[in-house]
């Protein structure tokens, strides 16, 4: 560890009270994300801005952070202070950006900050593409509870310090797609169902036609791992926040409806061929010796969805979601106290989830 | 493990199907399950959409290589048209008439119906921010001789500074 890095607040547990939090259906959504875009008069968009305009913007964000009531008691890290593994652990969290920790030989650039309540995972990151992204993340479906939150902290932020606004574009962002509003509202959402009885397609593109737009979590790009995907609102302009995250959850209502629809057909039409799969999947994790990442989550997918239709009495769906974050490679070295290659890690893993599984009620 | 639909790339999904009462699973390349419609393509993406408009011949006519740069921070047409990204918030007074185009195309509306804000943060009046803003335009439109524009900046200009 460097001597700067003694420095920062320790990340601890920071951000993750989500997966304690009551999750309306949390059985099919596992979180409901809002953020928004916000920058600064009298200073270029941050990938413009110089070293030292960079740094006058952190410490001003720290500032008002600081003294934003809603963020209760926060911490605040300068990015480039931290070490590279406490970096990881905070985008494997989803806290920050890979923007803004930077790539592994660079290193963040300068000023780049994040804010983060004690309580709750609501904060900002500083510098990013925007001055500043504040943001939220709940358990479940909860969108408008995350938006209320977010709300909040944009009212204490923006007294304090001057946004750039616009009286016909909104809020000026740095790329004219965030601009407006400059919210985007996401569910993280697990679409076994849709993805067995091949109608995902047709609901993906169906969205696409509404201002709505997906893609895969984890893995390079975008791609679908775990049948999980993000939802989120594609447009910023000219409608009001509420309508935004209104259509959003009216949108992302009518697919939890057909997925619930498609667990169903699957039941009653191939019910043998569910359970073998279910069954399987829950047996690899319990006694597999080594995991890689991708694997876990497929056959978490299917664990996830046997929990759901009860042919699982156990592990509860907040556990799979703790496991999720706490089996990815900067989680386990962190509890090995070590860095791990990649043989390594997906023996942890492997060795991580059969504790988790045997700690949970047996089937 | 390669690709069990093309053979020839690497396999990266695993699709599992359930047709028939059995199930299927099969390990594909990134573009083969695209095909199958299990990507990740995320839809039409915002920033892909941008590009795609800025790229386009709309998008030649609208952001011009070799037109003017913002006089706050010097980013140019063409520098826009490479990265999709503005440099400072006066970019879009530099860029008005295009972007509003733009937006028009990629929102659907140039209009903000959001939250409205007035500055309350001690360094900032927006009047004072609107004027200079008004003034360095009004400037900017008297070097290009767009005397019609120039005097509408000054009526703007002066109703902002009249003492009611």
């Amino acid at each position: 560890m460097t001597d700067g890095a003694a420095a920062s607040p320790p990340i601890g547990t920071h951000g993750l009270d989500w997966l304690d939090e009551e999750a309306p259906d949390g059985d099919i959504v596992i979180s409901s994300r809002v953020r928004l875009a916000r920058n600064l008069q009298g200073y270029s968009f941050s990938a413009q801005a110089t070293g030292e305009e960079r740094e006058a913007l952190l410490e001003k964000a720290r500032a008002a952070t600081e003294a934003a009531g809603v963020l209760e008691a926060v911490d605040f890290w300068e990015v480039s202070r931290l070490d590279p593994v406490d970096r990881l652990l905070l985008l494997e969290r989803r806290l920050v950006s890979k923007e803004l920790i930077g790539k592994p030989e660079t290193g963040p650039r300068r000023g780049s900050g994040l804010a983060l309540s004690r309580t709750r995972a609501l904060g900002m990151m500083v510098n990013e593409e925007d001055h500043l992204r504040l943001q939220t993340l709940r358990g479940g479906f909860q969108l408008v509870a995350a938006w209320r939150d977010l709300d909040q902290l944009d009212e204490e932020v923006g007294a304090r310090l001057p946004y750039a606004y616009h009286q016909e574009f909104g809020f000026l962002t740095s790329c004219p797609t965030n601009v407006g509003t400059g919210l985007r509202a996401s569910v993280f959402i697990h679409l076994p169902g849709l993805v067995l009885t091949r109608q995902i397609r047709k609901v993906l593109e169906g969205m696409g036609q509404l201002g709505v737009t997906y893609r895969g979590l984890y893995g390079e790009g975008s791609r679908i791992v775990g049948n999980l995907f993000q939802i989120s609102n594609q447009t910023t302009l000219g409608k009001t926040e509420e309508d935004l995250i209104d259509q959003l959850e009216r949108l992302v209502g009518r697919v939890i409806g057909y997925e619930k629809q498609a667990r169903a057909v699957l039941l009653r039409e191939a019910p043998n061929v569910l359970e073998d799969k279910v069954w399987r999947a829950y047996g690899i994790l319990c006694h597999a010796r080594s995991l890689p990442f991708e694997e876990m989550m497929n056959l978490l997918s299917g664990v996830r969805l046997g929990v759901s239709l009860k042919l699982l009495k156990s592990p509860r769906v907040d556990v799979i979601s703790r496991m999720m974050i706490h089996a990815q490679t900067a989680h386990l070295a962190r509890a090995a106290g070590r860095r791990l290659d990649e043989a390594d890690a997906d023996a942890f893993r492997a060795s991580y989830v059969r504790r988790a599984l045997n700690g949970a009620e047996s089937n | 493990m390669d690709c069990e639909n093309c053979g020839e790339r690497k396999a990266k999904i695993t699709l599992t199907e359930i047709e028939n009462n059995e199930m299927r699973t099969l390990n594909l390349c990134t573009t083969c399950a695209t095909l199958k419609g299990v990507s990740a393509g995320g839809g039409s993406a915002p920033m892909a959409d941008l590009l795609a408009h800025l790229g386009g011949s709309t998008g030649d006519t609208l952001f011009d290589e070799a037109g003017e740069a913002c006089e706050y921070c010097g980013t140019g047409a063409g520098d826009f048209r490479k990265s999709g990204r503005l440099g400072c918030p006066q970019c879009y007074a530099q860029f008005d008439r295009q972007l509003r185009a733009l937006l028009r195309r990629v929102h659907g509306s140039s209009q903000h119906m959001g939250k409205v804000y007035v500055s309350t943060a001690p360094d900032a009046d927006p009047e004072q921010v609107r004027l200079s803003t008004l003034r360095r335009r009004l400037e900017r439109a008297v070097e290009i001789e767009d005397f019609e524009s120039a005097a509408d900046l000054r009526d703007a200009i002066h109703a902002l500074t009249e003492v009611p």
